[in-house]
């Protein structure tokens, strides 16, 4: 009687956000399984259509487009996840090193984490400018700078080139939250550990890979699983820097996110006779088990290596 | 160990000076590493107000970037700030400000509320399925977004909000991402914290549960609280793609304006893109985020340090 009393009480509390949470959260997800699988689904019926299948699937590793979006969206993990890491730990610990300006420093190393990912991303497509047609206005600042005449992110651009952008921006905008996850981690390491290595005249090299590192490597395997599955969502970034103001984004510069943002909103079957949210929904799947494959990677490498 | 007196002639103990050259290198190569990367972090803001402050006729037949404004145009703000395109429907930069001023308000504090009411009844209540519910939701916590996105689409469209002229695209944008996870489970790990006597004592001064909550529990992890407030408000201000999907065109938040583009409209009649105005623009939606970072510095960085979500 009493727990009856208690339970209802608790609902009372849970009911409407648990609520919200089944409709918004835990029932599309289903869904989305669901409407890869039924490769006819009816969007603006919201019907599923008799055909349960992997067609969805198939068609989506033929469409050239979704490799090229897979392709794009693993190289930018793979170039700017381990650069901004090394990059991230360097810095952590030159700021752990010094005693002046370091609440400054810290502060200036934080602020690329407090913007707009559009409008920082705006800042370096304008940094990296190109004028369309040579003599009307001037190169932007990094032409200048290094006096070459090189379509970074404009519609002329190669890939090699709107990439390299993106890699910066990237690596920029994903410094502040590893520097300050490296230095909470570096202060909580003891003290004694580099007392010893005084006494025992340690060169700083060593210090730093006899010491620093396997005690931090806890602090880098939780960065680098967060690090890598934030990468792989990537798409406002891409869409800041090499997608034209006003303008959607150049097929073959999407991620594999920009593919399934893509379907949304298409209704019918492709030449396929797939439908659209089939192909968008199989899209996000793969992206999902990619995504978790790697955090098992990546947790099953640190169950080995990490020294805690 | 610091008071031990050498006696040492540098000038005879060469390993020892070359042990201070070292170290007064390294000391140096630190500073000039942390200087360079600091310059590196800056130049991007220094860009963006550079060229915010040229005038429209430098950024557009100037044949040489200057690292100053050579006329310095403050009025490229003025501009921005009543700029209405006729491709964009006539919708200024005010509007797009009330809209994310609403949905920023309403989503802040019907998420915060709620994430509060779950979080006390994971953390406080005893009742069957807390710890199946708890368990659901940490599971919940690792999947993208990306996978809900088309399916929660349909379900805003069959409920009539996406592009609806009205009330219907703000709930479009509020109401599917109104109680976060991962708030729930921080602010639940904060509750945990508090101790149970605290809640006994209560109970025998015959406070209820729901008094409790709001006078003693919530003010105690106030800390929690506000930087759930922030990192939603923080949120709204970013967001950019689902709200650009779903809302109806008069509807759309600031970071849709941001990206619409400003367009010489003056008589040269050239159309091209105003570079300064898109940088006062820029400048626009990033200081109030740089403002927000200065007054509460604290709690932006433990919320930070303890998500690893941007945006």
């Amino acid at each position: 009687m009493l727990d009856h009393k208690k339970d209802r009480k608790a609902w009372l509390y849970l009911a409407i956000p648990l609520f919200l949470l089944s409709v918004f959260t835990f029932y599309p997800l289903l869904k989305t399984v669901l409407i890869s699988l039924f490769s006819q689904y009816n969007s603006l019926t919201d019907s599923f259509g008799g055909y349960f299948d992997l067609e969805a699937y198939f068609v989506i590793f033929k469409d050239p487009l979704f490799i090229n979006s897979l392709k794009n969206t693993l190289l930018l993990v793979f170039v700017s996840v381990p650069i901004s890491t090394v990059l991230a730990l360097m810095i952590a610990v030159a700021l752990n090193s010094i005693k002046a300006l370091k609440r400054t420093l810290q502060t200036v190393f934080f602020l690329p984490y407090v913007t707009n990912t559009l409008a920082i991303g705006m800042v370096f497509s304008v940094m990296f400018s190109h004028p369309l047609v040579g003599g009307v206005v001037s190169e932007g600042l990094i032409n200048s700078l290094f006096g070459l005449s090189i379509d970074w992110v404009g519609v002329t651009a190669t890939a090699n080139h709107w990439m390299f952008v993106v890699f910066i921006y990237t690596i920029w905008s994903a410094l502040p939250f590893k520097i300050l996850v490296f230095l909470s981690g570096l202060q909580s390491i003891s003290k004694q550990y580099y007392d010893a290595a005084k006494v025992d005249a340690a060169s700083r090299r060593r210090v730093l890979t006899h010491i620093t590192i396997p005690l931090l490597s806890p602090t880098i395997s939780y960065i680098l699983i967060t690090s890598f599955i934030g990468s792989f969502k990537a798409y406002e970034s891409v869409l800041a820097v090499a997608g034209s103001v006003g303008r959607a984004l150049d097929r073959n510069r999407w991620t594999a996110v920009a593919y399934v943002y893509d379907k949304i909103g298409l209704s019918g079957l492709d030449s396929n006779y797939v439908s659209y949210y089939s192909r968008g929904a199989a899209a996000a799947v793969v992206l999902f088990l990619i995504i978790l494959v790697f955090t098992f990677i990546n947790l099953y490498v640190s169950k080995k290596s990490v020294h805690y | 160990m610091r008071n031990y007196k050498f006696h040492a002639d540098y000038h005879e103990n060469q390993q020892m000076a070359d042990q201070r050259t070292s170290q007064f290198f390294g000391k140096a190569g630190t500073y000039l590493f942390l200087g360079i990367m600091a310059i590196i972090v800056i130049i991007p803001f220094y860009w963006m107000l550079n060229v915010s402050f040229q005038s429209s006729n430098e950024v557009l037949n100037s044949m040489n970037v200057s690292l100053f404004p050579k006329v310095f145009s403050p009025q490229n703000y003025v501009n921005v700030f009543f700029y209405e395109s006729a491709a964009q429907g006539n919708i200024s930069f005010q509007r797009y400000l009330l809209n994310t001023g609403i949905v920023a308000v309403f989503s802040t504090l019907g998420g915060t509320i709620f994430s509060i009411l779950v979080a006390f009844a994971l953390a406080r209540l005893n009742f069957k399925g807390r710890e199946a519910i708890f368990a659901i939701l940490l599971a919940t916590m690792m999947i993208p977004g990306e996978m809900m996105v088309i399916s929660n689409y349909i379900t805003v469209s069959r409920l009539g909000w996406v592009n609806d002229p009205g009330v219907g695209s703000y709930l479009a944008m509020i109401i599917p991402f109104l109680v976060s996870i991962f708030h729930v489970y921080l602010l639940r790990q904060t509750f945990k914290q508090i101790p149970n006597e605290l809640y006994y004592a209560a109970k025998v001064d015959g406070c209820g549960d729901f008094k409790y909550l709001w006078k003693v529990m919530v003010p105690m992890a106030k800390s929690s609280v506000v930087t759930i407030v922030i990192l939603k408000l923080m949120g709204t201000w970013n967001a950019y793609i689902w709200p650009d999907i779903v809302a109806n065109e008069k509807f759309k938040l600031v970071t849709t304006w941001l990206r619409s583009s400003f367009v010489d409209q003056a008589g040269t009649g050239s159309g091209r893109v105003l570079t300064n105005y898109q940088m006062a623009a820029t400048v626009i939606v990033t200081v109030p985020l740089l403002l927000l970072f200065i007054f509460f510095r604290n709690y932006i960085m433990s919320g930070v340090s303890r998500s690893g979500v941007k945006g």
